[in-house]
């Protein structure tokens, strides 16, 4: 008895826990919303049949539990019976499956007009090429990717002197306007997932492969990899914004294309040592970085690295969180850089000072930090040098008072959590593995002996 | 010379009857003793992945809470607690455990037709257990590439254990695949060929239709797995390009040219998706008879529930590419696979409903394997239904590589298997041990285990419907989840703990009543099957004494009308009873 009534508990919690959950599926952002429909008729019949044979079980364990003097029935089979419970369950699963593969059908079958976006992934970042006035993509090919070329666009296809590349995990889109996302992948497998859109798709090197979608609500919807692609999968995060035709429109005409890229000239380093004069009363002249000013070093820092910085302190992204006392210092300064190639002048200046590794000033358990360093070295590499690829800054040799600080920022969300800042919101995720404050001065330990 | 079955040229056998402790116990030929053998060595191995398990969980309920669990370590537990439970867990215990002890008890044969590569199935199972074990333990740790072990990423910087971690796991997988075959081939050939006089195979329990399906279903696939591991092997070690096409790996060039990752998927799902059947038929085939002698009625639909386990092992190989709807794989495909798998659920549906029925009208005794069975009705339907979900393509887009494929999964090929592995345990365990377990105690071991179960995956689906993506190490801040799915996950953890740590009371059982437990009746059941009516509890070696029964019946004569007992075992002649439509008759 006790079993049976466990029984229906379980049957009716269920529902009640399904009526009640707040854990459900997201508002609909697209056009998917016969998804929901097909989710929905498998909820019913499957909830349905949940419902029916369970209950059915639990009134079998009352009525026939064993009694004294009590005997079962022999009933080797019952053909009629068979065949109605063998058609009723095809009829159900026909019910489930034929608006599944009519929706099935539509998603295979990409409208004409819709647009192309092409995403990118790699470990453990995004970035999208659209593809300009065209309408065409250049020709890529994995064994071209480089630094200077992270896409791998042929330099003599005209179709790609047009591309338009967004260096950044976040695409726009126009809303009500069908898109068709082209999804490449440069390294191993990962998969492009709109919570809000419904529809995922993996990417697959070596190939291409797609998934489209009609936005029809304006908005910021993250961006998640769903196939295992690594240690930090699960800080491989993006945004897609969805705005109006003009909005979406302005911005596009900010990204530059990859012929505008290749001609970038290189920053005068001249102009820059001029420009730098700002900077060297805090980082010093030799930009080697002065503690007690909390100026980190900058010499040998890669040129990248500093010039994203840069960027970021100038848009708000870094230095505009209130705890964040040394940034909020920062930030009018970087200010004070005009432009693009303000920036690059300076940075140019930076890279032709001498590169003298920085004093060390935290002691801690080496062989403890080489444990912990294990996981950094993913991105940092093996001797801290940092990686342009990943996204990863150099460490090795650099301020470790200062690198401390920003582990501490990072851990404490007061680095790495405004919207647009996606590098450091995988940085943020990645510093909590950091427990203690020992853990951290051994692992710097560690990073100072490279 | 015409044919002579083996069941009919008992006294030519030779028997080997073992003479010393070591060939008794250790390198023993005798199946009974080699099951125990791959049985304890299962739930070993099990146990590991659960403690691996249990790890996860904290990491997921109380992220940012553990210094000894990281990125690197989390991706190597989720990897190492899949293989094991899928392949050196599930497979073993059902085959080479369950397989082994009630092949030849169950079709009245004195061994398997082949004792001695019997003895080696195992030694070289324990050898792949080692090596797996071994990768632990190597520079760089085990594979952190997930269960799937997909390439690029299996062997690609960014991933754990690429070195020894990831060879050995393949080393290991091929090492169990040549162990499974050796006792594959030896309870397919023992079914066919050494059942006892009478024992047609539509007489046979569903339990060896179960076992015999799966071990089939076994050897057609498992090759399958074996290329592909091979292939990534050598992708790794001499840098051929099966699987791996041109990339750049974190700004450098590996390499590698032309190959193709989701050529790798086709072959691992050819194996994946049968594997999914060679852990659940054997467990729909016990659970039929345990259902059966609990509740003293004849299982409903015998001949159906046969040809339904027939219909889902072929089924089995034409739905592997439901796995990878989203895969990038020609989306025209999904037309196909979508259909199949959802043909398949007829056939399983039968399943269940014959299981309820053979509760209609029965006279039910709830004993902790009965409680077992009927748990597993309700998990399996549950586990069941879900499957519609993702076995329908379009569904399949939302849910994809969520909680809700996690909690599917576990539902219907973790927790449903694991409920009929207890369940057989108990019920069997008088015949192997001669000993009674203790009801108090097997009873508990069922409230919490059921329970806490249903209370770890029944939210866990919910989580999957928010969009929760699977194999995450953390969520972090996010817009489109509400802060609860972390409480939420919390709550999962608690409740995983709590059913890890409810274990021991199953442990506990077994050593006490191997100790001090009562002696067993021959047949405390009263069942039909002929394992029961054995010369001697425990079975000796050669099972049968003097003479191997004969079988008169199927196993399900419970209830008979007009007959005083409400059992009659299989080898009871057919005159003993009144007469009536003898139900296992055709052949």
């Amino acid at each position: 008895m006790p079993f049976a009534v466990v029984l229906i508990l379980l049957v009716v919690g269920s529902i009640i826990f399904h009526l009640l959950s707040p854990w459900t599926f997201t508002p609909l952002a697209s056009n998917w919303s016969m998804v929901d429909v097909t989710v929905d008729i498998t909820l019913y019949v499957t909830g349905l049949i949940f419902v029916a044979v369970n209950l059915f079980m639990a009134y079998c364990v009352i009525k026939f539990r064993h009694k004294a003097g009590a005997r079962a029935t022999y009933e080797p089979e019952n053909s009629r019976l068979e065949n109605w419970l063998t058609w009723l369950t095809a009829l159900g699963v026909a019910a489930m499956l034929t608006p599944g593969l009519f929706v099935w059908a539509q998603f295979v079958d990409v409208p004409d007009e819709a647009h192309v976006v092409e995403a990118v992934g790699q470990q453990w970042h995004w970035t999208y090429r659209y593809p300009g006035e065209d309408g065409k993509f250049g020709e890529v090919d994995a064994e071209r990717i480089s630094d200077d070329n992270p896409f791998g666009i042929d330099p003599d296809d005209p179709n790609g002197q047009d591309d338009i590349l967004v260096y950044s995990p976040e695409a726009h889109l126009p809303v009500d306007k069908p898109v068709k996302f082209l999804l490449r992948s440069k390294d191993v497998l990962h998969n492009f997932t709109v919570t809000e859109f419904r529809v995922k798709m993996d990417l697959v090197p070596g190939t291409s492969t797609f998934l489209w979608v009609t936005p029809t609500k304006k908005g910021r919807y993250e961006v998640l990899c769903e196939e295992l692609c690594g240690i930090a999968h699960h800080t491989m995060r993006g945004a897609v914004i969805v705005e109006e035709q003009e909005d979406f429109d302005a911005w596009l005409a900010q990204q530059s294309t990859w012929a505008e890229n290749s001609a970038k000239v290189a920053g005068n380093a001249q102009v820059g040592a001029a420009q730098y004069a700002v900077c060297a009363a805090c980082h010093g002249q030799n930009a080697e970085g002065i503690q007690a000013l909390n100026a980190p070093k900058l010499a040998g820092q890669s040129e990248w690295y500093l010039r994203k910085q840069l960027a970021n302190y100038k848009s708000g992204v870094r230095g505009a969180h209130e705890e964040d006392t040394y940034g909020k210092q920062m930030a009018p300064m970087a200010a004070t850089l005009a432009d693009d190639a303000a920036i690059a002048n300076v940075i140019a200046h930076i890279r032709t000072l001498p590169d003298e590794p920085a004093t060390t000033t935290i002691d801690g358990n080496i062989e403890n930090g080489a444990r912990l360093y294990r996981v950094c070295s993913y991105c940092h590499a093996d001797a801290a040098q940092g990686v342009q690829a990943m996204n990863a800054p150099r460490m090795a040799g650099m301020s470790d008072w200062y690198l401390k600080r920003q582990v501490e920022n990072f851990q404490q969300d007061i680095r790495g959590q405004h919207p647009n800042d996606y590098y450091g919101f995988q940085m943020g995720l990645m510093a909590r593995t950091v427990y203690t404050e020992q853990d951290l001065n051994d692992l710097i330990a560690y990073i100072n002996s490279l | 010379m015409s044919y002579v079955a083996i069941a009919d040229r008992d006294h030519e056998q030779e028997h080997h009857d073992p003479q010393t402790f070591i060939t008794k116990y250790v390198w023993s030929q005798d199946h009974k003793v080699i099951a125990i053998q791959y049985g304890c060595t299962a739930i070993f191995v099990g146990l590991i992945a659960l403690g691996l398990s249990a790890m996860m969980r904290l990491q997921l309920g109380f992220p940012d809470t553990f210094s000894f669990i990281n990125p690197e370590n989390y991706y190597q537990f989720i990897t190492m607690h899949g293989m094991i439970m899928v392949i050196y867990l599930l497979t073993a215990l059902f085959l080479g455990g369950f397989g082994n002890y009630l092949i030849p008890l169950m079709i009245g044969s004195r061994d398997m037709v082949f004792p001695y590569l019997n003895m080696l199935s195992y030694w070289v199972y324990l050898l792949s257990v080692l090596i797996l074990l071994a990768s632990f333990f190597v520079p760089g740790g085990s594979t952190g590439a997930g269960w799937t072990l997909y390439p690029p990423q299996a062997i690609m910087q960014g991933t754990p254990g690429i070195d020894m971690g990831i060879i050995l796991m393949l080393a290991s997988l091929g090492v169990f695949i040549v162990a499974f075959t050796m006792g594959g081939l030896n309870y397919v050939t023992t079914v066919l060929q050494a059942r006892c006089k009478g024992m047609t195979l539509m007489r046979m329990p569903l339990s060896i239709w179960g076992i015999f399906m799966a071990t089939i279903l076994g050897l057609l696939a498992f090759p399958a797995l074996l290329v592909s591991a091979i292939m990534m092997m050598l992708d790794k070690t001499l840098m051929t390009s099966f699987f791996m096409p041109a990339i750049s790996s974190m700004g450098a060039d590996p390499g590698y040219t032309g190959g193709s990752p989701i050529l790798f998927q086709h072959l691992f799902w050819f194996f994946g998706h049968p594997e999914v059947y060679i852990v659940a038929l054997p467990a729909f085939g016990i659970v039929s008879d345990l259902l059966s002698t609990h509740a003293r009625k004849n299982i409903f639909g015998y001949r159906m529930m046969v040809w339904a386990i027939i219909a889902i092992g072929g089924l089995s190989f034409i739905v592997w590419a439901h796995h990878m709807y989203v895969s990038g794989m020609n989306p025209y495909f999904g037309f196909f696979f979508a259909t199949t798998t959802l043909i398949i659920a007829v056939p399983t549906a039968i399943k269940v409903y014959n299981w309820v029925l053979t509760l209609w009208e029965g006279n039910i005794h709830l004993r902790t394997p009965m409680l077992f069975a009927i748990g597993f009705i309700f998990t399996f339907i549950h586990g069941g239904l879900t499957g519609l979900f993702l076995g329908n393509v379009t569904i399949d887009l939302p849910l994809s590589d969520t909680y809700f494929v996690v909690a599917h999964f576990h539902m219907v090929m973790g927790v449903s298997p694991i409920l009929v592995v207890f369940g057989a345990i108990y019920h069997w365990w008088p015949k192997i041990t001669g000993k009674m377990y203790n009801e108090t105690l097997g009873k508990w071991h069922f409230w919490m285990t059921f329970l806490g179960t249903y209370a770890i995956y029944l939210p866990m689906h919910y989580l999957g419907f928010a969009g929760v993506p699977r194999r995450y190490f953390a969520m972090g801040n996010t817009d489109f989840l509400p802060e609860s799915a972390q409480d939420l996950n919390a709550w999962i953890t608690v409740s995983a703990l709590f059913v890890a740590a409810t274990q021991i009371l199953f442990f506990i059982n077994v050593f006490i009543t191997l100790r001090n437990g009562k002696k067993a009746d021959p047949n405390p059941w009263h069942a039909n099957s002929l394992e029961w009516q054995t010369p001697d509890t425990p079975p000796r070696h050669g099972n049968w004494g003097h003479d191997l029964p004969e079988c008169h019946r199927w196993a399900y004569d419970y209830s008979v009308p007009g007959y005083d007992d409400d059992y009659i075992p299989q080898n009871v002649p057919a005159n003993v009873a009144p007469a009536g439509r003898d139900h296992g008759g055709e052949h």
